[in-house]
């Protein structure tokens, strides 16, 4: 079998996730090949043939550009299997591929069962496991779910490419994360609010917790778009990656871009009123209960301690 | 302008889901059904870009069995001009490159501007469906945008990227978006606007899947191994926030 993995490169950097995807091509025993838009002077730890057009001279993310000098590469290489992850490049660049191949495209794998690939279904309440009826595949693996056990090492065998491509879609910048007030990685207490809160003024609730706990309070996504909690205090991959000794979420699904933001919590409580609940996963206790009764309950009992 | 806005109905994820009889997909009885999250904000660019150029006619377009009639109501009531339905009971076992092929087939004589999609649908969940149409209608696509700015026929938007960080990008119509959560606060239905919603044209056509054969099988569906070993705590508030003092006193240092 081989497996062409694509990397990514983005704002001058080389993105160093791609050892994901030489641990999915090493998990499966499959000879691999690279392909990235980036710089000879930024190469990934890798030992295979690296296919690399120069950013300089290709910028970074065109959808056109990108995938037409991926069209020759795959039209040469032959793989089985083309590799992503699945982030804003991948799902962006992915379809277009898997188009072009008429080939089946399977998104946010998380794992290979029998040789055949799992994903999530329902916010991971339910898994589904696929079986390819083309030829060649085009996967998405979610963020974490395939992982080295050390660092990658390794010198690519660098074979330059060249396409002629133009697009529409032009990239003229980028934005950077908003970081100022409060920093939540340095947090050791984070209670945080989600959805499940219901109203703003709810989110009071979880202030007065965090507050008891002697510690800080954040949110989920949901709540932070909402305006009821500032951008800085959002937990999650477009947000804080946190760490602290206790996490609590209250009113929290525990989807995958949430989980990945503070699973590695040294304890977490959820507090929810679905038994069912995906945080419970990940959840040292999980509170079936309404925040809205429990959580007042809670700090009042803190607070007498 | 002419636009188009393709939602899917999908079910509360709240919900306790059961496995259907064929094993391929959960059981759609005793759900209780919404519009895609990320459709909604799909919906109100849509509006507020026609309430910007004023001349605008905003198609919105859904494939699945009778039921999706009723979300679609929602997305009329929110300022859509008219519907479209798709009307497939099979759509739930479709994968995305045949459900574009089917948005596709109905858009390519339309000559529709602009195109939005949710980024995702929340049960599938493969965030190919929109990319897909622009791919098989041979237009620009632009994935999980954050923000969004229309001037005589340019479009700049943001892309959101790992990490907070955001891709300003400029195209031009015709164009496909993807919307993520965040590009607007969607606007509830006021009552006026059901009452004229109910006016509206919504067309159902039959579903025409002949063109795109299936390039996948669900070998398995099920639910995931509960890994768990987490303590669930069941029962009155009192006794529960005592349950866990005593849990957080006997496994962290935090109330120390
Ligand atoms: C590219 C991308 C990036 C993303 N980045 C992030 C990110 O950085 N951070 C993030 O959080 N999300 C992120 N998301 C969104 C994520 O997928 C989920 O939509 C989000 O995390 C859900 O937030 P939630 O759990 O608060 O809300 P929901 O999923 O709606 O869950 C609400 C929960 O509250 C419970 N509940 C309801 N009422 C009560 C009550 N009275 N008492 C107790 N429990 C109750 C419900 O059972 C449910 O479990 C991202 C998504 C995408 C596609
Ligand atoms: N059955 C459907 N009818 C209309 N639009 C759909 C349907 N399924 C998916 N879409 C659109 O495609 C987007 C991405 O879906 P998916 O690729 O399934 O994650 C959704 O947010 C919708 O805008």
């Amino acid at each position: 079998m081989k497996t062409l993995l694509v990397a990514e490169f983005r704002e001058g950097k080389l993105r160093v996730k791609y050892s994901q995807l030489i641990a999915f091509a090493q998990q499966q025993g499959s000879e691999a090949s690279m392909f990235l838009v980036g710089s000879p002077g930024d190469l990934p730890q890798f030992n295979g043939p690296l296919y690399l057009a120069d950013v300089a001279k290709y910028g970074e993310y065109n959808p056109s550009v990108h995938k037409q000098l991926l069209l020759d590469v795959i039209a040469k290489e032959q793989p089985d299997q083309i590799v992503f992850h699945h982030s804003s490049y991948g799902w962006d660049l992915a379809p277009r591929i898997a188009v072009a191949l008429k080939a089946a495209q399977i998104a946010e794998v998380v794992a290979v069962e029998e040789g055949l690939p799992v994903v999530p279904v329902c916010n991971a309440k339910l898994r589904r496991k696929i079986k390819p009826t083309t030829a060649q595949t085009v996967l998405t693996l979610q963020a974490g779910a395939f992982g080295l056990e050390d660092d990658p090492v390794g010198t690519p065998t660098v074979v330059a490419i060249d396409a002629d491509a133009a697009g529409k879609v032009q990239c003229t910048g980028y934005e950077a994360a908003k970081i100022e007030g409060v920093d939540l990685t340095k947090s050791e207490i984070i209670v945080s609010a989600g959805r499940g809160v219901g109203k703003p003024e709810n989110v009071a609730m979880v202030q007065a917790l965090a507050k008891a706990l002697g510690g800080e309070y954040g949110a989920s996504r949901p709540v932070v778009d909402a305006g009821w909690v500032e951008h800085n205090r959002q937990v999650g991959t477009t947000g804080s990656t946190v760490t602290p000794k206790l996490y609590v979420a209250c009113g929290i699904s525990g989807a995958i871009q949430h989980l990945a933001g503070m699973k590695k919590s040294e304890f977490i409580v959820a507090v929810n009123t679905d038994k069912d609940a995906p945080i419970g996963e990940v959840a040292n206790v999980l509170v079936v209960a309404d925040l809205k009764q429990f959580l007042p309950v809670l700090t009042e009992k803190l607070n007498a301690l | 302008m002419n636009i188009l806005i393709c939602i899917k109905q999908v079910p509360d994820m709240e919900s306790k889901f059961k496995i259907n009889g064929e094993g391929n997909w959960y059981d759609r009885a005793d759900l209780a059904w919404r519009m895609n999250e990320y459709d909604e904000y799909a919906v109100e660019q849509a509006v507020r870009l026609k309430e910007q150029v004023k001349d605008a006619d905003l198609t919105v377009l859904c494939i699945g069995p009778d039921q999706v009639t009723e979300t679609m109501k929602k997305a009329l009531a929110m300022g859509c001009d008219r519907g479209v339905h798709i009307a497939d009971a099979d759509s739930y076992k479709r994968e995305p490159i045949e459900i574009a092929s089917m948005i596709a087939g109905f858009a390519k004589d339309k000559n529709f501007d602009v195109i939005f999609t949710g980024m995702q649908s929340q049960d599938r969940g493969s965030a190919q469906v929109g990319v897909m149409v622009a791919e098989l209608l041979g237009i620009a696509a632009v994935t999980t945008i954050v923000g969004f700015a229309y001037d005589n026929g340019t479009i700049n938007v943001k892309r959101e990227l790992e990490g907070g960080s955001k891709a300003l990008v400029t195209t031009t119509t015709p164009v496909v978006l993807t919307c993520q959560l965040g590009l607007n606060t969607p606007r509830y239905p006021t009552l006026p606007n059901i009452m004229k919603a109910k006016k509206k044209e919504l067309l159902t056509l039959a579903a025409d899947a002949g063109s795109v054969g299936s390039r996948q099988e669900t070998a398995a569906f099920y639910f995931p191994e509960k890994k768990g070993g987490g303590i669930v705590l069941e029962g009155d508030a009192a006794e529960l926030a005592d349950k866990l003092i005593h849990l957080l006193k006997e496994k962290t240092g935090v109330l120390a």
